[in-house]
């Protein structure tokens, strides 16, 4: 996974070392989505790039509006147009969707990239029955009958784990348990075999029991079609149990990157640390306190210059690296991308001596 | 306030100093029918049997799955609702069938903190109107004025004085909580009965509030019951905990304890399904994770015998015949099932077990409510 | 759903009668407390007191008012015979009183102006929907705009214009000084439709703005509101076309307050069609109530306005049914 995070260049064309036409199969570059809003714009992504492919998993996490489900909605061109301003560029599967035309994208969506969103219970109509929503989700892109249809959507509930599907398929989603709403919103995203499936906090409303479920579905499907995964969450217990790769968001920015094993066991950007020491674990004995970041996050219309973290870290101003002044780049290179202008010995020796013996 | 001292955490155990004990604890909401000739068709058994003791200075945790009955415990508990059946004994006193207005003076000792901070509060109050509104109602003597009252308490929960004037939209999520906070600490009470208090906030606002009931517990003595659904959470904050299902307590026990030596298969089955931050451990915990098949039965007609048998892997006839009663098997750790947890399933072999029997029960086919 | 058609017939039926037994008090109590004898109407003022005194006896005016509502909700169900002295009249099922100055039950005399309130009520109110809901989505899609604020102004309007402004002003410069629009008396539907439509197209104009304005905005406050929903995001995400979107997953959920207000107003019309008909000079219900409050033919009052009571609580009981079909939610309620 190669990610560049330069604030500098306007377009992805303009970066150096990388080519026009992507090899990865989802090659997100230098997204931004801005919302111009009566108070000023709203910069809620900010410069964010990174690659994914088939089969393969990315979990994007972050606290509460660092920007990861206006990223989502982003790749989906789910944005209103007249009252947003997009740019960058998203490739998929060799196609640019930030510049193709609406009714391009229309026609990927739900068939070659789908979403399954948060709150089951309101992301699905309430006057229609799950069948006819999933009927409709698959009749959108295939000309066949409403029988066929049909056959389709009990044949994707059962997949899903819906107990006598030919019979619920009629039911409307109030009449559906939240974990039953979950698997059928999956269904209704997989009724068209897509390539990419965006999973935006799909278990965040659900019990413990049930989120195991879900994940444990995710996976299979997964496994089964060999899509791409894009899991967005605040639950770093959720994207450790399903990416591969973690892309760590703050104030519409990509902190920090890399697979899942480095950023759990040797994790260099301070607010990843923060992170990690605010989230109490089951799996470990109880500790005394937890640590949390101090302060709130940054409003995303005035944001902190130079590192937009720098309110909130321990270590900004440390011998003196430009914290207040430099937006600090995502280190490229290895596989392991950290934007922070601490060097990296000094990143890996403080997380060794002071953070890790406290997580 | 509290004059007893904060006992030490680790040695907190029941039955030392009494706070509170519920017994057989019941609330069936009616269900009704017709327009006119209104008729009971049937009930929510909301909660049905609860067991519970509380002591001085102990924080016990409530978990279990949505619409288990959580927050109608802690609802009767604090006497918001009438309980249907049972007793609640607070203090010493019977405050079961209290009325309203005999219940007024004790309720400074009980008070709630709610899940959301955003619409607990009255938007169009001021800070200082909210947090003061328990002392002017319950006419509380402030050696130096209300406000001052107010101001100090706002420090205790790590606000400043100066936001005594400004409004609740002015505030974060985490503050917003400090405030829901502050109101409930303003009379002092002895018990807090604190429904899914950080559920709605951020992680690292979530550790600031922990952080704080914490502390606020070392300082003032206070007692908790703290419900959440997050197993993570209880862990860390909780010195024992209940673990309930479908309107009933299945399993308590000392923290350490539950989270090490589940007894109840629903307990197992529970911790096997909180998500383990290590990638490395990823594979080992999906082979041994206990995956329930369907989902809970509705409340309105529980099944019959151990109410956990639709979905529990380890269920026999006599499960079906019999309810189990919650019984003590070890020192303060008791449990309702016939066929409690045993060591060999706790291991790595009796888990991949566990796991495979699970996904063979046949999910009931009875809809949820 | 059954159980939930049985109880909604049920509530509708208790109100029903409650309805008609306060209206009936109600116009037992106002010559009370107007200090006059209801019997004094109906024999006239020149009238001996002697000769009021009979004829309050014979029409059993002197009965406490349990026995007179009685009778009265009797001649409602099964009809009654009305022994006025020397001429005994019957008065069929339903029976709604008698009108001595018009000298016929009051029953036929609501039926005969019925088509007429009809007329003027249905077209105004394909009008009002057609109109008020088209005018809505457009706003809302193009909220902001030019378009939706000349229509949002526009909607203020017709909200805050009474009747009989709107009304005399159109009759004057579309009858009166344009000639666009003939006088003249109403026709039937049946004798000359087209006669009939001009006749009424004012009315239902007038009256349809008054309602349209309303809807508008209503359509477009709910309209954007459940743009916002995450079922529309959702809509949006399956690649459906705009159309779509906003063709059935939006106006789906619009649908439903739309035609809970649609029902109430309906109910209301009768209100609207009053103002309006005494306007444009239609012989409805609407002006049949007029005259006998002129009159002070009171049996027709209590007809008229019994009737209307009715009217709504029936218009009530169909917009439930509509709901329960409408919203799924509902019928497990
Ligand atoms: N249409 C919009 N207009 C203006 N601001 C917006 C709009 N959509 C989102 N935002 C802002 O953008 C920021 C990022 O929002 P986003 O929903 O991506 O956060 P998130 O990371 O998904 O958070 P959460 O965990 O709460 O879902 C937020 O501050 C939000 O208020
Ligand atoms: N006022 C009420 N009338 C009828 N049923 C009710 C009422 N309040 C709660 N219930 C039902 O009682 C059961 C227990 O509800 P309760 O809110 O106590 O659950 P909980 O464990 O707090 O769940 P959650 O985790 O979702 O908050 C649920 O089935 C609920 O639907
Ligand atoms: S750049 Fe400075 S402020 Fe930002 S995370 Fe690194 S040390 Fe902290
Ligand atoms: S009593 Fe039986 S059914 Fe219930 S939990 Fe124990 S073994 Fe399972
Ligand atoms: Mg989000
Ligand atoms: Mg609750």
């Amino acid at each position: 996974m190669a990610t560049t995070n330069s604030p500098t260049t306007t377009g992805p064309l303009a970066q150096p070392g990388r080519l026009p036409q992507p090899s990865a199969f989802l090659d997100v570059r230098d997204l931004r989505v801005h919302f111009p809003t009566d108070d000023g714009v709203v910069k809620a992504v900010d410069g964010v790039s990174f690659t994914l492919e088939r089969g393969r998993t990315l979990g994007i996490v972050g606290e509460s509006g660092s920007g990861k489900s206006v990223t989502s909605l982003g790749i989906l061109g789910l944005h209103r147009r007249g009252h947003t301003r997009i740019s960058g560029e998203v490739w998929l599967d060799g196609e640019e969707l930030v510049s193709a035309p609406p009714e391009r994208v229309r026609r990927l969506r739900g068939r070659k990239m789908a979403m399954i969103f948060q709150d089951p219970l309101t992301a699905m109509h309430p006057y229609f029955t799950v069948g006819a929503q999933i009927v409709e989700a698959y009749r959108v892109h295939h000309r066949v009958s409403r029988a066929v249809a049909r056959r389709r959507a009990v044949d994707l509930l059962g997949r899903v784990g819906i107990p006598q599907p030919a019979r619920r398929v009629d039911d409307h989603p109030h009449q559906f348990s939240g974990g039953m709403r979950q698997r059928a919103m999956i269904a209704m995203a997989l009724a068209n075999d897509p390539d990419l499936l965006i999973a935006d906090e799909p278990t965040t409303a659900l019990d413990v029991t049930v989120q195991a479920q879900i994940l444990d579905l995710i996976r299979d499907l997964q496994d089964e079609y060999r899509s791409a995964v894009l899991i967005i969450t605040h639950d770093l217990g959720v994207v450790a149990e399903l990416a591969d790769d973690i892309l760590v968001m703050y104030a519409g920015r990509c902190v920090e990157e890399g697979s899942a094993q480095t950023l759990f066991r040797r994790p260099e950007h301070p607010y990843t640390w923060g992170l990690l020491g605010s989230m109490p674990r089951v799996d470990r004995a109880a500790r005394d306190r937890l640590v949390p970041i101090k302060g709130s996050p940054p409003s995303l219309i005035n944001l902190p210059t130079g590192c937009a973290f720098h309110p909130r870290c321990p270590h900004q101003g440390r011998d003196g690296i430009p914290c207040r002044t430099e937006v600090p780049d995502l280190a490229q290179g290895s596989d392991h991308g950290v934007a922070c202008h601490l060097p990296p010995t000094e990143r890996r020796r403080t997380f060794a001596e002071d953070i890790a013996p406290a997580l | 306030m509290s004059t007893h001292t904060s006992p030490d955490r680790t040695t907190a155990r029941p039955g030392t100093d009494e706070l509170l004990r519920v017994t057989g604890l019941e609330k069936h909401f009616p269900i009704t029918r017709g327009a006119f000739i209104r008729r009971t068709v049937g009930a929510v058994r909301a909660v049905d049997g609860v067991d519970l003791t509380v002591a001085t200075g102990e924080t016990l945790g409530l978990v279990g799955e949505s619409g288990c009955g959580k927050s109608t415990t802690g609802r009767l508990i604090s006497r918001l609702l009438r309980p249907t059946g049972g007793s609640i004994v607070f203090d010493g006193r019977d405050i079961t069938d209290l009325s309203v207005r005999r219940m007024r003076p004790l309720r400074r000792e009980i008070q709630m903190i709610f899940q959301d901070p955003y619409s607990s509060l009255n938007p169009r109050h001021t800070v200082g109107t909210i947090v003061g509104a328990p002392l002017r109602v319950q006419d509380i003597p402030t050696p130096h004025g209300v406000k001052r009252a107010v101001q100090e308490l706002l420090e205790l929960v790590g606000l400043s004085p100066e936001h005594y004037n400004r409004y609740p939209h002015e505030f974060s999520g985490g503050q917003r909580q400090r405030i829901g906070i502050a109101r409930a600490l303003a009379l002092r009470p002895k018990l807090i009965v604190a429904d899914e208090p950080v559920s709605a906030l951020d992680v690292s606002i979530q550790a600031q509030v922990v952080n704080l009931l914490d502390d606020l517990q070392r300082e003032l003595g206070l007692t908790y019951v703290f419900i959440a659904h997050d197993l993570s959470v209880v862990k860390h904050i909780c010195d024992r905990v209940a673990v309930m299902y479908l309107g009933k307590v299945v399993e308590v026990a000392p923290r350490d304890a539950l989270y090490a030596t589940p007894l109840h298969p629903y307990t197992l089955a529970l911790l096997s399904a909180v998500p383990v931050p290590d990638p490395d451990r990823r594979d080992r915990a999906q082979r041994e994770r206990i995956l329930l098949t369907g989902d809970v039965p509705s409340p309105v007609d529980p099944p019959s015998g151990c109410r956990f048998r639709t979905r529990c892997w380890k269920a026999r006839e006599r499960c079906e015949r019999e309810t189990p009663a919650l019984r003590e098997l070890a020192g303060g750790h008791l449990v309702a099932c016939h066929f409690p947890v045993e060591d060999a399933e706790r291991t790595p072999r009796g888990r991949i077990a566990a796991h495979l029997a699970a996904a063979d029960v046949a999910p009931a086919t009875t809809t949820p409510a | 759903m059954t159980h939930y058609i049985i109880r909604r017939v049920l509530t509708s039926a208790v109100l029903m009668i409650i309805i008609s037994m306060v209206t009936f008090g109600v116009f037992f109590m106002v010559p009370k407390l107007a200090g006059t004898n209801p019997a004094e109407l109906y024999v006239g003022k020149q009238a001996t007191p002697a000769d009021v005194a009979a004829t309050a006896r014979k029409l059993g005016l002197d009965q406490p008012v349990t026995v007179q509502y009685a009778r009265f909700a009797k001649g409602l169900v099964a009809g009654r015979d009305l022994d006025d002295g020397p001429n005994r009249t019957h008065c069929a099922a339903p029976c709604f009183g008698y009108s001595f100055r018009n000298d016929r039950p009051v029953w036929p005399l609501l039926l005969d102006r019925l088509p007429v309130t009809v007329s003027l009520a249905v077209g105004a109110a394909v009008l009002w929907l057609a109109g008020g809901v088209l005018a809505g989505v457009v706003s809302a899609l193009r909220r902001g705009g030019p378009l939706d604020r000349t229509m949002m102004v526009l909607a203020l309007a017709g909200v805050s214009l009474p009747v009989y402004f709107t009304g005399l002003l159109a009759q004057l410069v579309f009858v009166h000084t344009l000639h666009w629009l003939p006088g003249g008396e109403y026709v039937n539907l049946a004798d000359d439709p087209a006669g009939w439509a001009a006749k009424l197209l004012l009315g239902w104009v007038t009256l349809a703005l008054l309602y349209a304005a309303a809807y508008a905005r209503l359509t477009r406050a709910q309209m954007l509101e459940t743009v916002g929903e995450d079922y529309i995001r959702t809509a949006r995400a399956k690649g459906l076309r705009e159309r779509t979107v906003i063709g059935k997953h939006v106006m789906r959920s619009v649908l439903t307050p739309l035609v809970t207000i649609f029902g109430l107003d309906i109910g209301g019309l009768l209100g609207g069609a009053i103002l309006t008909e005494s306007v444009f000079g239609l012989p409805g219900i609407g002006r049949l109530s007029i005259d006998a409050v002129n009159t002070k033919d009171l049996p027709v009052v209590l007809g008229v306005t019994l009737f209307g009571a009715l009217f709504i609580v029936l218009a009530n009981f169909i917009v439930d049914l509509l709901y329960a079909v409408i919203d799924p939610r509902v019928r497990l309620g």
